[in-house]
């Protein structure tokens, strides 16, 4: 199961990174005659029942008012390879754009916009952890090798900061920034935020581990060698802390992009035109939209995969049963 | 323990009052105020400026901080600017909903959880791979995520309406109809805030048990010939809820964020909703109001859990004595 998590994950990452490679379509193109249009699926059985290569339906409009839509059964589009710059489309001209995952409410292409999306929203979580880590190792490792009065006071800074729902924190220190920012500027903005929201565990386990590291004979050794106190720290006691912050990495990065998400879907995050995976679900959140056009809803299973794989990967190890209870199993 | 509760009420007012006034401090100093949304509307500077006056935005931070708190302090939270009623009002009104929200989804995340957690923890075979998947599963769906597919589950179906707090005219039906109506409403943002939650209690209910049924008075009274299922339930049960009691002051904190999004997807009338709308509209006595009432309910999530806390775990009592 660790294994399937990495794969998704590892997956998700080249996603990001190759995403001009999947779709010829950019996140903000509109096709008029696409709004909510259904997923075209790819189909290797024909009508007649018969085996081809990978092949979809052209999709029409029928009806404009009423959004309805008709596959074109007679006429099946091959689908071609690495050609017009991605590594599988329709050939141009032939049955219209190609909309796997269906469109959104403005005609845009939900897939499209799913694997571009899936830049901005990891990459803000990605930079957010990164900067939670930097500061939580700081400030735990200050705490830990300082000790007294400054680790004392960083602790309790640190637990008050823990108790305060994350969300409301994330929520107020967005909301009294300007409310409308270019991209650029909400990426920094949040990200910032978030990482502001998200170090305090990690300082407490830093500060733990150092604090122990710090009795050590090794250390002690070092110090009684001459070493300076901060390269102690830096050198020998932090390195330590590590693993710890690893795991602490991959339980702080759900908990991001699932804070983007939030704050995306109510409107202070990535504004509309951009792509993350929040912006379309805000886009997907009246509930008449969410009953006619199921694939708007693809950002949240997107989030649950990721969610999911991480969670595979930090699974704790099997919990040892006692014999004599075991029986009725 | 007088001198414990003392340390602790005093705590929960400097928690209370720390998270309203940075509320307040931060929404007056963010750009724009209540009277932005008039520029450019056609409306005159000098009745904005009016406008601002009347409200009292003209004056500096402090001592617009000042005067707040000494009314605070006499309970009075100001009036919001954005529905012209007195705030305290309007926050109890929606503080009530959340309560509602977050005490039903707790009470089902740990009636679901804890059994589920002994379960897992203590037998073999099929059953606790069966409840760990799902506690996997459940983990990964967060509130914003399962809301949502609730939502769309029910929109689709039409099994339970999709949001509010009732569809019944104020006024029409018993009381009975109304409670039905209620609970109705109630069991989409409830499941969807639960969801997450049992898995967490689950998962660390497991572990606690687990690591319970090693410690000697277990294998003891096991050897001495007490029934296991007597063992798990009665002896082992009781202190390995100590994990799960100790999170409950954190897991007030995370319902609250839980709530906030559930509220927004399924417009359910909580606090959650209240505030966002103050902050976007800079209704800084609104926003410093749920705030407070924000920091009420975590204090009051602590020290419920510390009380829990002490029942379930002699040992503490003494120590948080010794602690004051």
């Amino acid at each position: 199961m660790r294994r399937a998590g990495w794969i998704v994950l590892v997956g998700v990452a080249l996603v990001a990174m190759f995403a001009a490679w999947l779709t010829p379509h950019s996140p903000g193109e509109r096709f008029e005659d696409r709004i909510y249009a259904p997923p075209m699926l790819v189909h290797v059985i024909d009508s007649n029942g018969s085996w081809r290569t990978p092949f979809v339906y052209p999709v029409r409009l029928v009806d404009r008012l009423e959004r309805r839509y008709e596959e074109d059964c007679a006429h099946p589009v091959e689908l071609r390879w690495f050609s017009g710059g991605v590594i599988v489309g329709v050939p141009p001209g032939e049955g219209g754009p190609w909309l796997p995952l269906g469109g959104d409410g403005s005609g845009r292409d939900v897939f499209a916009r799913l694997v571009f999306g899936s830049r901005l929203s990891l990459g803000v979580a990605l930079v957010a952890t990164l900067g939670a880590l930097l500061i939580g190792t700081l400030v735990g490792g200050a705490a830990g090798a300082a000790g007294g009065l400054v680790d004392d006071g960083l602790m309790r800074l640190s637990d008050f900061v823990l108790v305060l729902p994350a969300m409301y924190v994330v929520l107020a220190l967005r909301a009294s920034m300007p409310l409308v920012l270019a991209t650029p500027a909400v990426f920094a903005l949040v990200a910032g935020i978030m990482a502001l929201v998200g170090w305090p565990l990690v300082a407490r386990g830093v500060r733990a581990i150092v604090a122990a590291e710090r009795e050590r004979d090794y250390a002690q050794a070092a110090r009684s060698l001459g070493m300076g106190r901060s390269r102690l720290l830096v050198r020998h006691l932090l390195p330590a802390a590590r693993g710890y912050l690893a795991t602490q990495a991959a339980l702080l990065l759900p908990g991001f992009i699932l804070a983007e998400a939030t704050l995306s879907y109510v409107g202070l995050g990535f504004p509309d035109p951009d792509a993350s995976w929040g912006s379309m679900l805000q886009e997907a959140g009246n509930i008449a939209a969410i009953a006619d056009a199921p694939w708007t809803l693809v950002p949240a299973l997107a989030i649950f995969a990721v969610v999911l794989a991480v969670n595979l990967v930090v699974e704790a190890p099997e919990f040892t049963v006692l014999p004599g209870l075991g029986r009725r199993g | 323990m007088a001198r414990y509760l003392v340390r602790r009420l005093a705590f929960s007012v400097l928690l209370v009052l720390v998270v309203a006034s940075a509320a307040l401090v931060l929404t007056r100093l963010a750009p724009g105020d209540i009277t932005s949304e008039q520029v450019g509307t056609g409306v005159s500077g000098r009745t904005l400026a009016a406008d601002r006056s009347r409200l009292g935005l003209d004056r500096p931070l402090v001592v617009q901080y000042v005067e707040w708190l000494g009314r605070a302090a006499r309970l009075d939270f100001g009036t919001s600017l954005m529905y012209g009623r007195p705030v305290a009002g309007l926050v109890a009104e929606r503080a009530l909903n959340t309560a509602l929200l977050a005490v039903v989804a707790l009470l089902v995340a740990t009636l679901v959880g804890l059994p589920l957690g002994v379960i897992a923890g203590s037998r073999r075979g099929m059953m606790p791979g069966l409840v760990r998947s799902g506690s996997v599963l459940a983990l990964s769906l967060p509130s914003l995520v399962s809301s949502l597919l609730f939502v769309f589950v029910a929109a689709r179906t039409g099994w339970l309406p999709t949001g509010g707090m009732t569809s019944l005219e104020p006024g029409a039906g018993g009381w009975l109809s109304s409670l039905v109506d209620l609970a109705r409403h109630l069991v989409l943002p409830a499941a969807a805030l639960a969801l997450p939650l049992s898995a967490t209690i689950e998962r660390l209910q497991a572990r606690a048990i687990a690591d319970t049924l090693r410690e000697p008075f277990v294998v003891a009274a096991l050897a001495r010939g007490v029934p296991a299922s007597r063992v798990l339930w009665r002896s082992a049960f009781k202190p390995a809820l100590r994990s799960v009691t100790a999170i409950y002051g954190l897991i007030f904190g995370s319902l609250l964020s839980g709530s906030f999004v559930v509220e927004i997807v399924t417009s359910w009338p909580g606090l959650g909703r209240l505030m966002f709308d103050a902050l976007r509209s800079r209704d800084l006595y609104l926003v410093a109001g749920c705030a407070a009432a924000g920091g009420a309910f975590l204090a009051l999530g602590g020290l419920l859990s510390d009380i829990a806390l002490a029942l379930v775990d002699p040992r503490l009592r003494g120590s948080a004595e010794a602690d004051s």
